[in-house]
């Protein structure tokens, strides 16, 4: 029996001219799941959710969306998902609440729902009070919020967010988090989920797939990732720049020393018996005074830096250099 | 003086390449006056049997409306390109620079009249192979150049005033419709004196477009009618001293405000 | 279907439909062409060109206000349909047809909106056009049902352009393929006996005019106007294949919009 989560088995996408956009993608999502989906710009993260939302027929492979063949149950796929994609597509014509009055339509929710529906999800975006204003005149936080409602009119069991904080602020962005958080959360439902942002996947996401040249790289459980590349690091400059080599001594025995920032000295902490405070006492023990100190944890970017060889933002730039001719 | 013609030549050169650039822009306006000017000349030919017609050839007497039409079109791709300056911020960078305010209308009007001139000669060249003969000979093909030019850089300064105003490309796409009234309730495919409808007769006289129409019209299948030209020169001055008005005025507006 | 499909298509139709011709009716830059260019031309043609009645050989006793009455109604009808395409395009450009075949279970429902809301736009350019005619005086020989017959043809032609404009709009997905949409259209009615009778017509245009289906249109429009019920037949069958045919082109290009991720 199919998984009423996310399974693609092989998932390809090729488009004309031979550009291999998604390059054969295994995905188990669970229900209920937050799930992200990290990489660069061109990825492959747009067209994977394409494909997953019956917006793109895939090439190769097969894939099922609660419970239902992306291929042949599209109207299935379409009734059990919202979705929120990279562009807020909306109508610079209508306003906030005629936008949801033609979903709830297109979505033949039962008349007398629609309004309460409606308001509803406008209270809960916080555009109540701008829901009669064309869309025109929001700011870049409103559409996506009101983009959000619109995705969430039917109660869909799965929802698919395409990078959904691209350009927003701050504000807006925790906002945002703290929503999908609680549908997760409260309402049961699963969330597939694309960022460009480390920050991002690494506290909202229960599991993450990194995704590289349309073929994932990596997967697991935020701890899981970083966890699997390494152990943190201790970076220490002392006060007094000529007792380097007293501090190497010291921090060579919680391991391996390794390259540190100028004037300072590096130790990659062996296994999981010692950590930050062990490090301070043995200093302190040796009345060695300390200008700066810094545990240097892990990242998803180191993630992405060991299965690719290079880091996030450096894929950035590669992929803008590759479209400037 | 000869760094703002340097300036006014290097802004005419810009309007010109952008919309040499642009087939959108090149293409319609000489597809579409041509293939109306083929399409009413085939419907509209027993027009020609009416008593008083003053031509046997209907295509004669339609040809000069696509001169017209041209020109009308370069009010609408001028406003829409000057708009886009506005939008994408353009004007604000020429503002920094030193160059004077004239010299960015001089140098839109001299690109507009430049491809003015460019679509006439396709127009005449079309006349020419559909069979119609310039009874005013080579000298009033000359003189039919000129004052499609004249007349497009005036309806170009009419476009750069709207787009100085407005500063939307969308509202100078709204004046299409404007045009069109300009155009039909004219002489153009009816002469005036030959016009039953009363209202319609009065309304044909005192639009401008009527004349202009006329003016080349005249040269095709008069020969050299004196006051035909005089008329269609006049209000094709008058149009394009509105216009710079205007459009100097709106300018000095805009680069206040930018 | 069952009837809980049949519930959630007309939905789609409906929510489509509403918001198409909300848009076409509260933008001023939508509305002035919608509007406008009818009355225009029905202004310009009927003013400017009425001596043509007196050509020898012109016989419709209606005049020529009636005359060209019917040739502006079926062009309002095609034009608002290639208007309608235009939207269509746009959402497309826009990004705005993702949401629309996001949320459709039945995409075919989206196109058939689209043609409701042509038709209900050219239901309010119809009856706005049809007082304007009576207030100037305009003649018609025909009773009810020839005017039924008027406004039924003139209906079936708006489907078959918008279905011809829909086509464009999902293969191209793009507003760039608006004069792909109007010209063809443009064409087909203008090379029709538009300004005369056919029988006036000679030369190559009459060729043209006799093989073209709006020559049958209008041919049977003008009659429904004058009482004398004429070529009905054919021009009525001939609308109906254009719908067919188009629809089925319409469909394909929405098979080709889903393949290429709208």
């Amino acid at each position: 029996m199919p998984s009423k989560g996310i399974e693609a088995a092989g998932l390809v996408r090729e488009f004309k001219g031979g550009v291999l956009a998604v390059a054969g993608i295994d995905l188990h999502v669970a229900e209920g799941e937050i799930y992200g989906f990290l990489g660069p710009n061109g990825a492959g993260k747009s067209t994977t959710v394409h494909m997953l939302t019956t917006l793109l027929p895939p090439t190769a492979g097969r894939a099922t969306v609660a419970g239902f063949d992306v291929v042949h149950e599209g109207p299935k796929v379409r009734k059990a998902i919202g979705a929120a994609l990279q562009e807020a597509a909306l109508d610079p014509i209508l306003t906030g609440r005629e936008h949801l009055r033609l979903q709830t339509a297109l979505h033949a929710l039962p008349r007398e729902e629609r309004k309460p529906r409606s308001d509803e999800l406008l209270e809960r975006v916080g555009l109540t009070g701008a829901a009669d204003r064309k869309v025109r005149t929001y700011s870049g936080g409103m559409k996506r919020r009101l983009d959000l409602a619109l995705a969430l009119v039917h109660r869909p069991r799965m929802l698919f967010l395409d990078e959904p904080t691209t350009g927003l602020d701050v504000q807006s962005r925790s906002a945002l988090w703290q929503e999908v958080a609680r549908l997760a959360k409260e309402d049961g439902v699963t969330v597939f989920l694309t960022t460009q942002y480390l920050e991002e996947a690494d506290v909202l996401c229960d599991r993450v797939g990194i995704i590289d040249q349309g073929k994932i790289v990596a997967e697991g459980s935020p701890a899981e990732l970083k966890a699997s590349i390494g152990r943190p690091t201790v970076d220490v400059v002392p006060a007094d720049h000529e007792q380097r080599d007293r501090v190497s001594a010291v921090l060579a025995q919680f391991g391996e020393l390794t390259q540190a920032s100028p004037h300072g000295v590096a130790v990659l902490l062996s296994g999981d018996e010692f950590g930050l405070a062990d490090v301070v006492r043995a200093l302190d023990a040796e009345g060695l005074h300390v200008e700066h100190l810094q545990l240097h944890a892990p990242s998803l970017d180191d993630v992405f830096l060991a299965q690719t060889g290079r880091t996030l933002e450096g894929a950035e730039q590669e992929q803008q250099t590759e479209l400037v001719p | 003086m000869s760094d703002t013609w340097t300036q006014i030549g290097n802004l005419a050169r810009r309007s010109i390449v952008r919309t040499l650039r642009q087939p959108a822009y090149v293409i319609p306006p000489l597809i579409f006056p041509t293939l109306l000017v083929t399409v009413n000349a085939a419907g509209l030919r027993p027009s020609t049997l009416l008593h008083g017609f003053p031509t046997h050839s209907f295509l004669a007497f339609a040809i000069a409306v696509p001169f017209i039409q041209g020109a009308l079109f370069s009010t609408m791709n001028a406003g829409t390109d000057l708009a886009r300056d506005i939008q994408t911020g353009f004007l604000n960078r020429l503002a920094l620079t030193p160059m004077r305010g004239s010299a960015l209308l001089v140098g839109h009007m001299a690109g507009v009249m430049v491809l003015g001139l460019i679509q006439s000669i396709f127009y005449l060249c079309f006349a020419l192979a559909v069979g119609v003969r310039f009874s005013a000979g080579v000298g009033g093909a000359f003189v039919i150049l000129a004052l499609a030019s004249l007349i497009a850089a005036s309806f170009g300064m009419l476009g750069a005033f709207l787009a100085l105003r407005t500063g939307s490309g969308e509202a100078i796409q709204a004046t299409f419709p404007f045009l069109f009234v300009f155009l039909f309730i004219s002489s153009m495919n009816t002469p005036r004196n030959l016009i039953a409808v009363h209202w319609f007769k009065i309304a044909a006289t005192i639009n401008p477009v009527s004349y202009l129409i006329e003016g080349v019209r005249s040269l095709i299948i008069t020969g050299w009618d004196g006051q035909a030209l005089a008329l269609a020169f006049a209000v094709a001055l008058a149009i394009g001293s509105i216009s710079v008005v205007l459009s100097t005025w709106a300018l000095g507006q805009r680069m206040a405000r930018t | 279907m069952t009837s809980d499909g049949f519930r959630s298509y007309r939905s789609v139709v409906l929510g489509v439909a509403w918001r198409t011709v909300h848009n076409a009716l509260t933008t001023p830059n939508l509305v002035i062409p919608t509007l406008a260019f009818p009355f225009f031309f029905f202004l310009a043609f009927a003013g400017g060109l009425s001596q043509l009645s007196h050509l020898p050989g012109f016989h419709f006793p209606e005049g020529y206000t009636s005359f060209q009455f019917v040739f502006v109604m079926l062009q309002s009808a095609a034009f608002g349909g290639v208007f309608t395409g235009f939207g269509i395009a746009r959402d497309f450009e826009y990004g705005f047809a993702r949401r629309l075949m996001l949320a459709a279970p039945h995409r075919s429902a989206l196109v058939v909106g689209y043609a409701v809301a042509a038709v209900i736009r050219w239901l309010v350019v119809a009856v706005l056009l049809t007082v304007a005619g009576f207030a100037v005086g305009m003649g018609v020989g025909g009773g009810g049902v020839e005017l039924i017959g008027l406004y039924g043809l003139a209906l079936i032609v708006n489907s078959a352009a918008l279905l011809w404009s829909a086509g464009i709009a999902m293969r191209f997905r793009t507003i760039q393929a608006g004069p792909a949409m109007q010209m063809p259209v443009f064409l087909a009615l203008f090379f029709a006996p538009v300004y005369v009778p056919l029988s006036l017509l000679s030369g190559w245009i009459h060729a043209v005019a006799r093989g073209n289906p709006v020559t049958y249109f209008l041919e049977a429009g003008r009659s429904f106007v004058s009482g004398e019920a004429a070529y009905a037949g054919v021009a009525f069958g001939a609308a109906f294949a254009l719908v067919a045919f188009f629809g089925l082109w319409a469909l394909r290009g929405l098979h080709k919009a889903e393949a290429a991720g709208g």
